[in-house]
């Protein structure tokens, strides 16, 4: 039993029963809708999880701070249409590299002016990115040259052919590069915020912001650097994006942070900062898209239902965060105390003896 | 009085009402039309849903809460007034029928925060997903109107000499909450709450109540701004009103209240209302569209927090450094004494 809980924590029974819903309502569907397991479904679900759970992840680095960042959605609009616009100017001569590089540039620097106004100007994060939120869109409405949306047939044909082709496919499931690239990412920033010292603090300065200041962590450096990360990473999002639709209006991807905070906090990721994985985040993306595709296609109710269910789903995942991954942590807690305590106890009587 | 007054002005009410008076200055000059008493009624006609939301939004914030899901209230009691209408329900059982659609959401919202003990924030992101679903199941992708015509012309036409029924409702609404808020034990419970809700709690308020009270307030008056706004629309759909939640919260911020709740006024969030109100009609007048409005919006929501801090930061190393200025002369002349 003791071995039991040192292996195991409360958020990893979070996660795997978040992984067996999933699994349920993956069975479920498939006896209801003809052809659910088909790889049109699944090419489409695993395009739109890639995209909604790599823009999570930054927003998941702006929560462990316990910060929000409501200015996602927008970023992504933003670079995804000036990334189209760059590409539709100069479609000869921008390199790949150029605009992926341009898209994730311009983000961080979006990430950048949400950051400094948080960390050093001292303003709430949700007044901060709540006005950013509505300027950055102002910028792509008020964008002068040309027409005002993005257009497929301008755009060059790398860029489309990026959305379409397979890096490889398993008896038709095709591995999109978008859903590589995804897959890609939430690996590596899991093993950052639990492996690397940037990881560590940010769930430290989260969770208790003023202990993190008095001993001595860098509070202001670490929530600016969050918000870079999550506006560099919203960039990346933004350029999947125009990868994914190619036909762009200056309304891309609004609403798009009220999806990615609902993922992450399906996901378990606290609002109050400091609890949350990337894993689980992308668990979230999965369940929310993966119900939004089902419920599109399930004849028996409409299709209007998909935000009404979205809206509930919610609210019972942090009741029972509320109610019973915190109490589990709370006994975890004062285990690892006691067993502390035991271990201490042992020091002392054998430093007694020696 | 006098004194309390000045006291105002020099603090952020001051600041505010300069920034009004440059907004008011300058439309006047730009546009001929801005000062014809229509351009004025229009003025306060075209937002008037989302100036009556705020304000009970102001003692939400204040209370340290926030209501994400005014605008989809307003959307759902609409809905289900218009469904019900479409029906062929008596319309006044679906003015009633909204009107409580909006206090059972409010209640729900009140019960989670304050019984449950679960974030606002996160109760009422859900309440927005969800409610504004709501909303769209029930109207799908239909548009409903032809309400019956004295709701139309409730909503289109004046009342009053040129007073409109909504604006009235406002200043009615605006005047309980400036004496409930300001000047009413309540209101003083209210603060309490906002600044520590372990000290209000035990000092004897019963802070859950206060609360639920406040949320299902919010979830009634969101609907009759709903309401108000089909009456004025002539019709609904399933995404009337959609986003409104920001534009209020912004016009709450913006009048001095605090996000962390406890501080701020009626008074500030008045003049806030007064000019968002007159900006975006100065802005309409120069035919600057809707959306760059809002940015425009959110750049002074920014400044408004940003400014009094770097006022308040340059204040602090100013103090420091003089400060150390002392300490030196001090040292100074402590060493002469030492080599005397």
């Amino acid at each position: 039993m003791e071995q039991l809980r040192r292996y195991f924590r409360p958020e990893q029974l979070r996660e795997l029963s978040l992984v067996f819903l999933i699994v349920l309502i993956f069975l479920f569907f498939g006896t209801q809708i003809e052809g659910y397991f088909s790889p049109r479904i699944f090419n489409r679900v695993t395009s739109d999880v890639a995209i909604m759970a790599v823009v999570a992840i930054g927003e998941t680095l702006c929560l462990l701070t316990r910060n929000y960042d409501l200015s996602v959605g927008s970023v992504v609009g933003l670079t995804a249409f000036f990334t189209g616009k760059l590409l539709s100017f100069y479609p000869d001569t921008t390199m790949p590299i150029v605009a992926i590089s341009f898209a994730i540039g311009l983000g961080a620097a979006l990430g950048l002016l949400n950051g400094a106004l948080v960390a050093y100007g001292r303003v709430p994060s949700l007044i901060v990115t709540l006005g950013t939120m509505a300027i950055y869109r102002s910028i792509i409405v008020a964008f002068p040259a040309g027409t005002k949306n993005v257009v497929t047939h301008e755009l060059p044909e790398w860029i489309l052919d990026l959305g379409r082709t397979n890096l490889f496919s398993i008896g038709g499931f095709n591995i999109k590069p978008l859903v590589a690239v995804g897959l890609v990412m939430v690996v590596v920033f899991q093993l950052v915020i639990s492996y690397l010292r940037f990881g560590r603090r940010l769930y430290a300065v989260g969770s208790n912001p003023e202990a993190a200041r008095i001993s001595g962590l860098p509070s202001q450096r670490m929530v600016l650097l969050a918000f870079i990360m999550s506006g560099a990473i919203a960039g990346l999002g933004g350029f999947m994006f125009l990868t994914r639709y190619g036909d762009l209006t200056p309304a891309a991807a609004q609403g798009m942070e009220l999806m990615v905070i609902a993922a992450a906090v399906v996901g378990g990721v606290s609002t109050n900062g400091g609890s949350g994985t990337m894993i689980g985040a992308l668990l979230g993306a999965m369940m929310i898209n993966l119900l939004q595709q089902s419920l599109l296609r399930w004849l028996v109710i409409s299709n209007f239902w998909v935000s009404a269910l979205l809206g509930l789903l919610i609210l019972v995942s942090v009741t029972i965060d509320a109610v019973i991954i915190n109490r589990m942590r709370d006994i975890w807690a004062r285990r690892d105390l006691k067993s502390n305590q035991g271990d201490e106890k042992k020091m002392i009587k054998e430093k007694g003896k020696a | 009085m006098m004194r309390s007054i000045l006291e105002r002005l020099r603090g952020w009410e001051g600041l505010l009402l300069a920034i009004l008076i440059v907004v008011v200055l300058f439309n006047t000059f730009s546009t001929p039309h801005y000062l014809q008493v229509q351009n004025q009624i229009n003025l306060f006609q075209l937002h008037i849903e989302k100036i009556i939301v705020a304000l009970i939004m102001t003692f939400i914030i204040i209370n340290a809460e926030i209501d994400l899901t005014v605008g989809s209230v307003m959307g759902l009691a609409g809905c289900v007034m218009a469904y019900l209408f479409e029906k062929g329900t008596p319309f006044e059982v679906c003015i009633l029928a909204g009107l409580l659609t909006g206090v059972l959401a409010g209640a729900i919202n009140g019960f989670m925060v304050s019984y449950a003990g679960l974030t606002s924030l996160i109760v009422t992101l859900a309440g927005l997903i969800g409610y504004r679903g709501l909303a769209r199941v029930l109207l799908e992708n239909r548009s409903i109107g032809n309400f019956p015509d004295w709701f139309d012309r409730l909503g289109q036409q004046p009342l009053v000499g040129p007073i409109p029924l909504a604006l009235i409702i406002f200043f009615v609404l605006l005047i309980i909450a400036l004496i409930i808020l300001q000047w009413s034990g309540a209101g003083r419970h209210i603060y309490v709450i906002g600044n520590s809700s372990e000290v209000a709690r035990y000092s004897g308020v019963n802070v859950r109540r206060v609360k639920m009270i406040l949320f299902v307030v919010s979830g009634f008056i969101a609907a009759l701004s709903g309401l108000l706004l089909a009456a004025r629309l002539g019709s609904m759909r399933g995404d009337t009103a959609t986003g409104t939640e920001l534009e209020v919260i912004t016009m709450v911020v913006l009048g001095g209240v605090s996000i962390f709740g406890g501080t701020g006024s009626m008074f500030g969030v008045l003049l806030s209302m007064l000019i968002i109100l007159n900006l975006r009609n100065g802005m309409g007048l120069l035919d600057i569209t809707g959306e760059i409005q809002t940015g425009v919006i959110g750049v002074l929501l920014i400044l408004s927090v940003l400014g009094p801090n770097i006022g308040r930061g340059i204040r602090d190393a100013w103090s420091r450094r003089r400060r150390v200025q002392h300490i030196h002369v001090g040292e100074v002349e402590n060493r002469k004494e030492d080599n005397l």
